[in-house]
Formats: structure tokens, C-alpha cells, sequence
């Protein structure tokens, strides 16, 4: 019998090695996004801004995102800047490529914080059930009933501008969400036999924990996440829009589209041309999630 | 009146799906007069497909096709569903499986069982709660008054399956058609439930199609059975001539069922021939 | 049938119910208060964490350390964090928030000045939100996957895709700065500024109620704008919740059974699936208000709308923190409240939680 190609491979039923396991679910859940259209439209949007953030220096060829040029300020969009130039003459088209690392930034800081506390909070509430399920939850729902926005931006107030700062400001009132599916999951794996299994072999709450039921509750966050990225986004640059988050001159497109708020008018485009780059990665992002949707919990969609 | 309610001939319903189309029934073919008929086979056999398609209730997928459909004399193949309207309800009726979920959870009890008589006849809705009552009663619910303003939620099962008949039978139609409707109930709930059914459909002289996977609920209560099997009737015969089939599946259906009084009995299994789905 | 079993002891079922409601009301209340009191404890760290010494924003940089240690006493930072916080905890029960530094005026009496106007522009959002986006969501929830479903579909994915602050600019200057469609900045023209006497704060009721019909048009013709984009940003969401229930609730047995019984399809959407939508809709209704409340500090900030959101941005550039967090927990309560609110109509409202 020949060797099975790497496609049979990824797709077996009978995967012999966590790993195998593992690449299948990603195989099946990058076909489950290409196959649907708009999905695949999300991912080349999502994919854009990474390679823009990745390649910011290439893809400006050169352009300095910081340098001022008065003589060309509030220029259109033209063959020398791509996109015009805003009020201090800045090239646009090389602070929105810039200005890309700083929303990715934020939002992979983000999902960095609130992956692990949510994922925390919730799975050991869903195990343990009892009194410590009841009072973590309880906690995780006094936090889901703040209102985001005004918290992170009175955090980010207190704290000053940064990009750190922002950060912070967000996860703390992001995270809630995430304890609260990772406790549904955990409680309804918590009592299934093989968690059963395991326990009478003798493991420990801590390894039932990271290596049996974390795993299995990370496709429902991962999915979460991608929905909830536009809101991050969104949100990021509401608190640029104000001042607070990445400090100047550093390009951030809440930012911008605050300094094209006097001329807009006139020079619309010096407003229109970051808020068009938000709206575009949040659509992005959202057309992506309702595909990872599709693929891992069609029954919610 | 018609003593035909009923002619129907290779009936045709096919679902598109990922793999190519399935066929859920395959040229089904009988006649139904004022007698009780069941339609018996097991999950996927077509049963309910058939049951829905005669009251055209497929889904907008699904695709019919029939070389004789005729209800009362009335060709309903091409029938759109305002015509269906004003068949469904006052002629046909439908008794579904599960009270549970085939009744409205926000809307009492007494406005579902009056639904189907005001939206056919011209009422005012103190007559319309008097037949209410009427048929509560006659399904043999104490406490008629209380139970008209209750909601779904707060009835047994037993209770609410008989609330279903009432609200199916309360515009007296011709034909009912009772889909699965004591396999949602317990046992001792069902004959219960069934001994109504027999009496209502007796007195009032209705055709009743019963659709079940249970044959042994099905051989005391009706007088004719389709067997179907993978969409195609394999066998029609009459509920006392069970013990003398001839298709082998309905032969082993009849052995799988198992004896009370009889000790020693080795449980029989259906073994499937492929031959059977052509 | 059912007969009622006689209790072994000694509540009768009615009691039995009584006390069922009673625990889930004091339940509800008691997290409430919780809630609140969380809220306080948040904006009493957020303002341990500003980096500026309090007492130096009192007495100036200048002041003697005999000063600096007095003032020190007064505020009260040599107690321990616990009695600070219970003394903070005290004066917002009584609802001294301070001064503002950008007003002078105590920072309630702001609140009390500016409230009314970001409940105004959010009411007209969510109104908008709601008569036009449920029926929407409906009727796409009804016609899945054909043309009236993508369109609601898209409208409402670009409605939660877009930030509402640029949505709100492009919509000035497209429908003020080049069309004219539509009334600039602001509430009123200036000129219209002081003509009518704040009663309720509500521009539209007190303008109307005093027959000031001149500026009621005009208060109208500036809430137009920010008032459907806000509208726009609810129906996206409200829209979408519907059609999600509707697209639930159509593949519900009793949907069939209401067929079988002569309902046309439309009959059974509209007289059988939405009645059991609308209990649930009561909480995205709410969460709708309460987002467009919370998100006014933004699009108050395009509009420049003397709401309260801008009374919280405008602190916040004047590094006011006593207005900050006093905005702050108004929002927060406000946010929190008619969460509450919804989630206590819901209880009352869905039949299958009454008690039997």
C-alpha cells in the first residue's frame, strides 16, 4: 500500500498522534473559512494587515510615517502620496501601513491577557463546581455588567497615554466573556467519563486542567476572540480618537482620524482614510469569526 | 360524503442534499377510505415525509411529484399553499409527536385549542370558548375552565397530547393524521390517550392515518398498515393478517416484537437486505 | 388529573411559590448592590493609579511640608486603603463626587446639567434602533438566505463593523458640509441658545411644552444626524439578535403545528414566532440603550452634544479626574441599571418562569 498523502493524512478519522489530531482540526477549520466566501474574504483581509505590519518599511518604500512636510500638508490623493498627506504634511498611505502595527499590536496584547485569565477563571469554576463555580462566576458577572468603553477610558486616563496602558484599560474589562464560555465548556466536559478516567488514574486537578480540558475549550475562545477583535479594535481607537492610547507622533488611526476631524469639511479624506482602514479590518475580522463559526459551532450560528 | 378521502399514486419526495439528492419516498401508492390506515416503519423509512406531503407541509426544498393526488375528489398536486389553507385545519388534521414542543410556549392553552376554529369559521369568541370547552371535555380533561387559561408548561404530557387532539379536531375535519403521537408519551399515559383517539374518530367518522414505529401499539388500534422501508411501501396488509406476512422485513418486524408470557424468548433483530431498497 | 398532592408539611404550594419569588428577588437585588458597590471600588483604584500626588493638586507645589502634612491629614491618605475607600463609598451614597476643576461646580450639579441631553440623543437612537430594526430583523429571519435576509444581513454586518465616531463624521461632512441637509454641531444654533428654560433638560419636551415651535425645529434638525447614526449602530444590532431568535424559533415544532392548523406562513412568523421573541428582545433592547449611553462619550465628542459623554472627554483633556470618575459612575450606573432593569422585566414577563 502506498503512503497516504498529506492530505488523507490531515483528514483521517483515526488520527494516531496528538499532533496528527491537532493539524487536523486546523486543516479542517482553514477549509471549513476557505470554502466559505465571505469567510475567505475576512481571512485576506486579516492576512493583509499582518503582512502590513509585518512589512511596514518594504510596503512604504521608504516613507517616513513621521516625517512633516508643511509646503504639502492637506494634500489629495495624488501620484507623490498615494493617500494625501495630513495637516503636518505626513504621507498617509505610510502612517496607515505603520499605523497597522499598532492595531495589531493591541490586539494580540489583548488576546494575550485575556486568553489566560478567562481561560483560568473559567475552567477552574467549571470543575470545580460547588461554591468556588459560584462566587467566581458571580465575580466574572459584577465585571460583565461594567460598561467597557467608559472603564478603559477612565483607566486610560488615570494611567496616561501608551500603548500599555490601553491595553490594560481593555483587558480589564474584556475578559469576562471568555471566563464564562471556558466555564460552560469545562462543566460539560468536567463530567464526562473520560475526565472520570483520568482522575482514577491519578491525575491532578492541575494536569486535568491544562492538558485535558484547556485544549478542548480553546476552539470555542479562539472563535470569540475573532468576533470580539473588531470591538478591541474599535474600542483602541475610540481611545486614540481621544488621546489616550499609542503617544504621538507614533500613527495610530484613532488618532488620525482625530487630527482629521478640523478639516473634514473640506479635506475629507485626511478623516476618511483611517476610519476606512478601521472599518475594513473590523469587517475583516467579523466576516472571519462568523466562518470559524460556521466550522466549529454551527448549532450558535 | 365520499367514502374516498384519499387516492395517492407514486408519490415522489426528494430532498437535494451535499452528496446528490436522497429519496424519502419512492413511488408510494394507496388508498385511503373512513378507516384507520397506519403508515409503519422505522427512522428514515419515509413515514413522516409521507405524512407531511400530504398535507403539503414539505419544506420549500423538497421536491413532489405524484401521478395521482387526490384528496375528496380534489387534485392537490398542484395545489400552492393558499390552496393548502383551506384544506388544512377544516379537513385535514395533523396530530404531532410531542406536545412539548408542538405547542405554543406564550399562548394559553384555550387560544391554541381555539385557533384552527376561528381562523375557518366566523365566531365571536364567546362561541369559540364554548367549543373550546366543548373539546377539552371531550378529551376528558377536568377542569375545563382552569386548564383553557393555563400554559403549555404547566400541563403533563398526557394532558398536553390530548389538548393537541382537541386543538386538531375542534373544525371537525375528514382526515386526521397522527404522527408518532404516543411515542413522546409514557406507557401507561398512551392508552389512555389512544383510547380517546379511537373513540373521537369513531364518532365522528373521520379517516385517521397513523404514522408509527411501533407495531404493536398500530396492530390493535388499526384496521389496514403500510410497511415502508428506505422510502418504498414494501407491504400492505390488514392489521389482523399480520401473523401471515409475506415481506420478509415486516416478517422480521413482527418477530422482533417480543411476547409477554413467553420466557426463553431469544430477542430477534431485523437482518437488512439490500434487495429490499430497490 | 393532576391532583395536587397534599404537602407533608406545612407550606402549602402557594406558600411555596411566594417564597421562591421572594429568594429570586432579594437574589437579584442583593447582586445588584454588589454590582454597584464593584463599580465604586473600580473608580477608587482608578484614582489611586493617577500618577499626580492629590495633595499636590490641592496645595501647589510651592506649599510648606507643615502644609503639604496637614492637607496630608485632611484628605485622609494616612488611614489605611480599606477606611479610605469606605469614606469615598460614603460621600458618592451622598453624592458628592467633588468639584470639577473645569467647571467650578460640584461635579453632581454637571452631571445633573448634562445627563439629560445624552438620554435625549440615545432615546431617538434606540427608538430608530428598534421600529426599524426588529421588523427588519424579523422579516430576514423569515426569509432566510433570500433577498430581503442579505440585505439585512449586510446592512447590519457594516452597522457593527464601523466605528461610530467616523461613521459620525463622514455623516457631517456629507450631509452638513456638502449638502446642507442637515443642522451643523451642537444642539442648537447659536441664537436659539437661551430661549427656552431647562425643565426637564429634554430640548424637544421643554421646547415643545413651552411653545417654542422655532426651536424645536431647529433642535430637531441637529438631532437628526447624530440621532440615526446612533439609530444605524442599534438597528445593526438589534437586527441581527431578531433575526437570530426568528431563524430559532421558525424551526420550532409549534411553527408546523400552527400550519397544520390553516395559518399562512406569514400568519404563523408574525402571530406565533414573534410573540416568543419579544420577551428575550426586552434585554437586547436594553443592552442596546445602554451601549448607546456608554458610547456617547465618543460620538458626543463629533457632535460636540452637551451630553455627559462630553462633559466626561472634555475633563478627561483637562486632566479633571473628579468629573472623570463622577461621569464615570453615572455612566456605569446608568449602564448598570437598565441592564438590570431588562433582565428584571424579563423574569416577569416570560410564562414559563411565572409561577403555575
Amino acid at each position: 500500500m502506498s503512503s497516504p498523502s498529506l492530505r488523507q493524512w490531515l483528514e483521517t478519522d483515526t488520527p494516531v498522534s496528538r499532533g496528527q489530531a491537532l493539524a487536523g482540526r486546523f486543516w479542517r477549520g482553514f477549509m471549513g473559512v476557505v470554502g466559505n466566501p465571505t469567510a475567505l474574504i475576512g481571512l485576506i483581509i486579516v492576512l493583509v494587515l499582518v503582512l502590513m505590519a509585518a512589512f511596514a518599511p518594504l510596503l512604504t518604500f521608504g516613507h517616513d510615517p513621521l516625517a512633516q512636510n508643511l509646503s504639502e500638508r492637506l494634500a489629495f490623493f495624488g501620484s507623490k502620496h498615494w493617500l494625501g498627506t495630513d495637516t503636518l504634511g505626513r504621507d498617509l498611505y505610510a502612517r496607515i501601513v505603520y499605523g497597522a502595527r499598532v492595531t495589531l499590536t493591541i490586539v494580540l496584547l489583548v488576546s494575550v491577557v485575556v486568553t489566560p485569565i478567562g481561560l483560568a477563571v473559567g475552567t477552574v469554576s467549571g470543575l470545580m463546581g460547588g461554591v468556588v463555580d459560584t462566587i467566581l462566576m458571580r465575580i466574572t458577572d459584577i465585571f460583565l455588567s461594567f460598561p467597557r468603553l467608559v472603564l478603559a477610558l477612565a483607566f486610560a486616563a488615570a494611567l496616561g497615554p501608551g500603548i500599555e496602558n490601553a491595553v490594560i484599560a481593555i483587558s480589564l474589562t474584556a475578559w469576562p466573556p471568555y471566563a464564562r464560555i471556558a466555564r460552560a465548556e469545562a462543566a460539560t466536559i468536567a463530567r464526562s467519563d473520560f475526565i472520570a478516567a483520568v482522575t482514577l488514574q491519578g491525575a491532578s486537578t492541575w494536569r486535568i486542567l491544562i492538558k485535558h480540558i484547556v485544549p478542548l475549550c480553546m476552539s470555542s475562545v479562539i472563535v470569540r476572540l475573532t468576533l470580539d477583535m473588531a470591538g478591541i479594535i474599535v474600542t483602541a481607537a475610540g481611545l486614540g480618537f481621544l488621546g489616550l492610547g499609542a503617544k504621538p507622533p507614533t500613527p495610530e488611526w484613532g488618532a488620525m482620524l482625530s487630527g482629521g476631524q478640523g478639516v473634514v469639511l473640506d479635506q475629507w479624506w485626511v478623516a476618511t482614510v483611517p476610519g476606512a482602514a478601521i472599518f475594513i479590518v473590523c469587517l475583516g475580522f467579523n466576516l472571519l469569526g462568523d466562518g470559524l463559526r460556521d466550522v466549529f459551532d454551527p448549532k450558535s450560528s | 360524503m365520499s367514502d374516498i378521502l384519499y387516492e395517492v399514486e407514486n408519490l415522489n419526495v426528494t430532498f437535494p442534499g451535499r452528496g446528490g439528492e436522497t429519496r424519502a419516498v419512492r413511488d408510494a401508492s394507496f388508498v385511503l377510505g373512513r378507516e384507520r390506515l397506519a403508515i409503519v416503519g422505522e427512522s428514515g423509512s419515509g413515514k413522516s415525509t409521507t405524512g407531511r406531503a400530504l398535507m403539503g407541509l414539505l419544506p420549500p426544498m423538497a421536491k413532489k411529484s405524484a401521478s395521482k393526488m387526490n384528496f375528496a375528489g380534489m387534485d392537490v398536486r398542484g395545489y400552492r399553499d393558499a390552496d393548502w389553507q383551506k384544506l388544512r385545519g377544516t379537513r385535514i388534521s395533523m396530530v404531532m409527536q410531542d406536545p412539548k414542543y408542538s405547542l405554543n410556549p406564550v399562548k394559553t392553552v384555550g387560544w391554541q385549542i381555539e385557533e384552527a376554529y376561528r381562523l375557518h369559521k366566523k365566531c365571536t369568541s364567546a362561541e369559540a370558548k364554548k367549543r373550546a370547552l366543548d373539546m377539552l371535555n371531550e378529551v376528558q380533561i377536568r377542569n375545563p375552565e382552569i386548564v383553557y387559561q393555563q400554559y403549555p408548561h404547566q400541563l403533563s404530557g398526557g394532558m398536553g397530547q390530548r389538548v393537541m387532539i382537541a386543538a386538531m379536531l375542534i373544525s371537525e375535519p375528514d382526515l386526521l393524521i397522527a404522527d408518532e403521537p404516543t411515542s413522546a408519551l409514557d406507557v401507561t399515559v398512551q392508552n389512555q390517550v389512544l383510547r380517546i383517539m379511537d373513540r373521537l374518530v369513531r364518532d365522528r367518522g373521520m379517516g385517521l392515518i397513523f404514522i408509527s414505529h411501533n407495531l404493536t401499539v398500530v396492530s390493535s388500534f388499526c384496521d389496514r398498515v403500510l410497511v415502508m422501508y428506505g422510502g418504498k411501501i414494501v407491504e400492505e396488509l390488514k392489521a389482523s393478517d399480520l401473523r401471515n406476512a409475506k415481506h420478509p422485513y415486516t416478517k422480521a418486524l413482527v418477530a422482533s416484537a417480543p411476547v409477554l408470557g413467553e420466557t426463553g424468548q431469544k430477542l430477534a433483530t431485523v437482518k437488512r437486505d439490500p434487495a429490499w431498497l430497490t | 388529573m393532576t391532583q395536587l398532592e397534599s404537602s407533608p408539611n406545612q407550606f402549602s404550594a402557594q406558600d411555596g411559590r411566594t417564597l421562591a419569588f421572594a429568594r429570586r428577588t432579594s437574589l437579584f437585588i442583593l447582586t445588584l448592590l454588589i454590582t454597584f458597590l464593584g463599580l465604586t471600588a473600580v473608580t477608587f483604584s482608578i484614582g489611586r493609579f493617577v500618577p499626580v500626588d492629590p495633595v499636590l493638586a490641592i496645595v501647589g507645589d510651592h506649599a510648606s511640608k507643615a502644609t503639604y502634612d496637614a492637607t496630608r491629614l485632611a484628605i485622609g491618605l494616612d488611614k489605611p486603603v480599606p477606611v479610605q475607600y469606605l469614606i469615598y463609598l460614603k460621600k458618592v451614597l451622598a453624592g458628592d463626587f467633588g468639584e470639577s476643576v473645569m467647571t467650578s461646580k460640584p461635579v453632581l450639579d454637571d452631571i445633573l446639567t448634562f445627563f439629560p441631553a445624552t438620554i435625549e440623543l440615545s432615546t431617538v437612537g434606540i427608538l430608530l434602533g428598534v421600529f426599524l430594526g426588529v421588523p427588519a430583523g424579523v422579516i430576514a429571519g423569515a426569509t432566510r438566505d433570500r433577498w430581503p435576509d442579505q440585505l439585512v444581513r449586510v446592512i447590519s454586518l457594516f452597522g457593527y463593523s464601523v466605528p461610530v465616531f467616523w461613521l459620525g463624521l463622514v455623516g457631517l461632512a456629507l450631509f452638513y458640509g456638502k449638502l446642507g441637509w442637515v443642522a451643523g454641531t451642537g444642539r442648537l444654533d447659536v441664537g436659539y441658545d437661551d430661549i427656552v428654560t431647562p425643565q426637564t433638560g429634554i430640548m424637544l419636551i421643554d421646547a415643545a411644552v413651552q411653545g417654542e415651535w422655532d426651536v424645536w425645529w431647529n433642535a430637531v434638525s441637529h438631532l437628526i444626524l447624530p440621532g440615526a447614526i446612533l439609530g444605524y449602530f442599534s438597528l445593526a444590532y438589534i437586527a441581527r439578535m431578531t433575526r437570530s431568535f426568528m431563524i430559532e424559533q421558525l424551526s420550532q415544532e409549534y411553527i408546523t403545528a400552527a400550519r397544520v392548523k390553516g395559518r399562512s406562513y406569514w400568519g404563523a412568523v408574525w402571530r406565533h414566532a414573534f410573540p416568543n421573541i419579544m420577551v428575550p428582545l426586552i434585554t437586547v433592547i436594553g443592552l442596546s440603550y445602554a451601549t448607546l449611553l456608554e458610547g456617547s462619550v465618543l460620538t458626543e465628542t463629533v457632535f460636540s452634544w452637551p451630553g455627559l459623554g462630553l462633559y466626561i472627554t472634555r475633563s478627561l483633556f483637562n486632566a479633571d479626574m473628579n468629573a472623570v470618575l463622577g461621569g464615570t459612575i453615572a455612566v456605569g450606573v446608568a449602564y448598570i441599571g437598565v441592564n438590570a432593569v431588562c433582565d428584571a422585566l424579563y423574569q416577569i414577563f416570560d410564562p414559563r418562569l411565572r409561577a403555575p
